[in-house]
């Protein structure tokens, strides 16, 4: 609180509030599905795109989001220091070392999630929306204290759930909840998908996760190796042309930004293919 | 005027806060919030059962409410109603619920209010639920509870009376919790995680269901049995 009480920031325009930025939170209610690599290659996609973007790690304790950008090296302040006032919030925005456009607000490593309220963060993504076009907010695993910061500011809410049943059960408790806090239905982001096994009947297909959970995807994201080698050397996959997943986040950043992109084909097999047509319907493309 | 719409006070797990179910909503609310301002911190931090009696509270009226205890410092915990409207917006803010039970503070309760209709046939009150329970969320009542939408995974369901699901089953469902074994569950698609009617528990048969169809659980002979619903 009182981040930029006496400091007098520089003078700001006026906030628009239905022109300024999106504020979207991606969550899972699980771990280890792939929110912060999910929120990093968006992030990416989207200043690669010419938006100018902002990255919030709200996992406190637990920062993860500056190191898959490679970024951890430069961190001076943090979102704590902002929330505290030690800090302005631009002396905690780390900006991208290629894409010009692109800030990161890390985590505090050594504070817990009570260290920040959900009107703090409110109040700093008000800050920031008439500069920007997206922040994208890293929400920790869990559906405590954490989750409710995450998704205090958000205008949209994506899901990140893998294809198994343990993580789509806490997607669908997650679904609940921000019903309950009257959020707009989120969008499903389908992490990890291995066409082949979803062929032998082994692994749950985008089909089976959407009748559970009955909201809208907005991707699907092949499984691919090279997510783990890019996240270690703090490259985003998003940033190389040609790989699987890559193409699958750029193609979520366009349908973001309200661009109608059809789905790419996951594999040759034609009936597949056909039902993933079928799930998107037109609009959503 | 004051003392009449509002009514606070501390039970063992928190506080109990009566609305009176009839006077207009807004001078209500108006009123709880200068009831508890007048106590300056007092109340920080405690945990509230709103009783309202069998006034229809709209979701967007209770999120206000929730929103004015939270801005001063306490917990909206549970709400306790008559009205099915009530408990519906209770449940869509992830609020407890407690439906027709007796009232913690004595208040005088009129069980028979829903069914003073002149109806015809006598019947145990219930709750309606008009949206899809996902996993998590839980609604208990001691009369039937009546879904319109899909129970899924995780959810859970526990009714003294009869369930019925006007959708698919996946949760967990508890009927005839009091011990009633005359008590069924109905439902479009029915494969529960675990269903209970009285002292006995049924799981459904793993393997995988062809075309859904509506079914009836009951006590049969002893034991849980699944029939077609024929009408």
């Amino acid at each position: 609180m009182g981040a930029n009480g006496g400091a007098a920031a520089k003078p700001q325009p006026p906030r628009k509030s239905a022109t300024g930025a999106k504020v979207i939170t991606v969550t899972s209610g699980k771990g280890g599905v792939g929110k912060t690599t999910t929120t990093a290659n968006i992030g990416v996609a989207l200043a690669r795109l010419d938006q100018r973007v902002v990255l919030i790690d709200a996992d406190l304790g637990l920062r993860n989001l500056d190191i898959i950008m490679g970024l951890e090296n430069r961190i001076v302040y943090d979102l704590v220091d902002v929330v505290e006032g030690r800090c302005k919030l631009r002396q905690a925005m780390i900006k991208h070392k290629q894409l010009p456009e692109l800030y990161l607000i890390p985590a505090a490593q050594t504070r817990d999630k009570t260290a920040v309220s959900p009107a703090d963060m409110i109040k700093m993504a008000d800050q920031m929306r008439p500069e920007f076009d997206f922040i994208l907010i890293d929400c920790p695993a869990g559906i405590e204290r954490g989750f409710r910061n995450a998704v205090a500011p958000a205008d949209e809410v994506l899901i990140v759930t893998n294809p198994e049943v343990s993580a789509v059960r806490d997607a669908d408790r997650i679904i609940g909840l921000l019903e309950a806090e009257g959020k707009k239905t989120p969008h499903l982001i389908l992490n990890r998908v291995k066409t082949e096994m979803i062929r032998k009947g082994e692994m749950l297909s985008p089909e089976d996760v959407t009748d559970i959970l009955a909201i809208k995807l907005i991707g699907i994201v092949p499984e691919d190796e090279n997510v783990v080698s890019s996240s270690n050397s703090g490259m985003p996959l998003a940033f190389l042309d040609g790989s699987r997943a890559g193409t699958a986040y750029r193609n979520i950043a366009r349908r973001l930004m309200g661009e109608n992109v059809p789905f790419m084909q996951l594999d040759d097999n034609s009936g597949f293919l056909k039902r993933i047509q079928r799930l998107f319907g037109g609009q959503t493309g | 005027m004051p003392d009449s719409t509002v009514a606070i006070k501390g039970v063992n797990d928190g506080l109990l806060i009566t609305l009176d179910p009839v006077e207009e909503w807004g001078l209500v609310t108006a009123e709880l919030a200068t009831h508890i301002d007048e106590k300056g911190a007092f109340f920080n931090g405690a945990e509230v059962t709103l009783e309202v009696g069998t006034r229809p509270v709209r979701k967007d009226e209770l999120t206000s409410v929730k929103a004015l205890l939270e801005r001063r410092g306490m917990t909206l915990f549970a709400v306790s109603s008559d009205s099915d409207t009530t408990l519906e917006s209770a449940i869509a803010l992830d609020l407890r619920v407690r439906a027709n039970s007796s009232p913690p503070s004595g208040a005088a309760y009129e069980p028979d209010a829903l069914l003073s209709f002149n109806s015809e046939e006598d019947g145990l009150a219930g709750v309606m639920i008009r949206r899809t329970m996902r996993s998590g969320r839980s609604v208990r009542s001691q009369g039937h509870v009546v879904i319109y939408g899909d129970v899924n995974a995780g959810a859970e369901i526990l009714a003294a009376g009869d369930v019925i699901v006007w959708g698919k089953l996946r949760g967990n469902v508890y009927a005839g919790a009091d011990g009633d074994e005359t008590a069924v569950v109905c439902a479009l698609d029915m494969q529960p995680t675990q269903l209970r009617i009285a002292g006995y528990i049924a799981i459904s048969p793993p393997e995988k269901r062809r075309k859904p169809k509506p079914e009836v659980a009951l006590i049969r002979n002893d034991r849980i049995v699944v029939e077609d619903w024929d009408g």
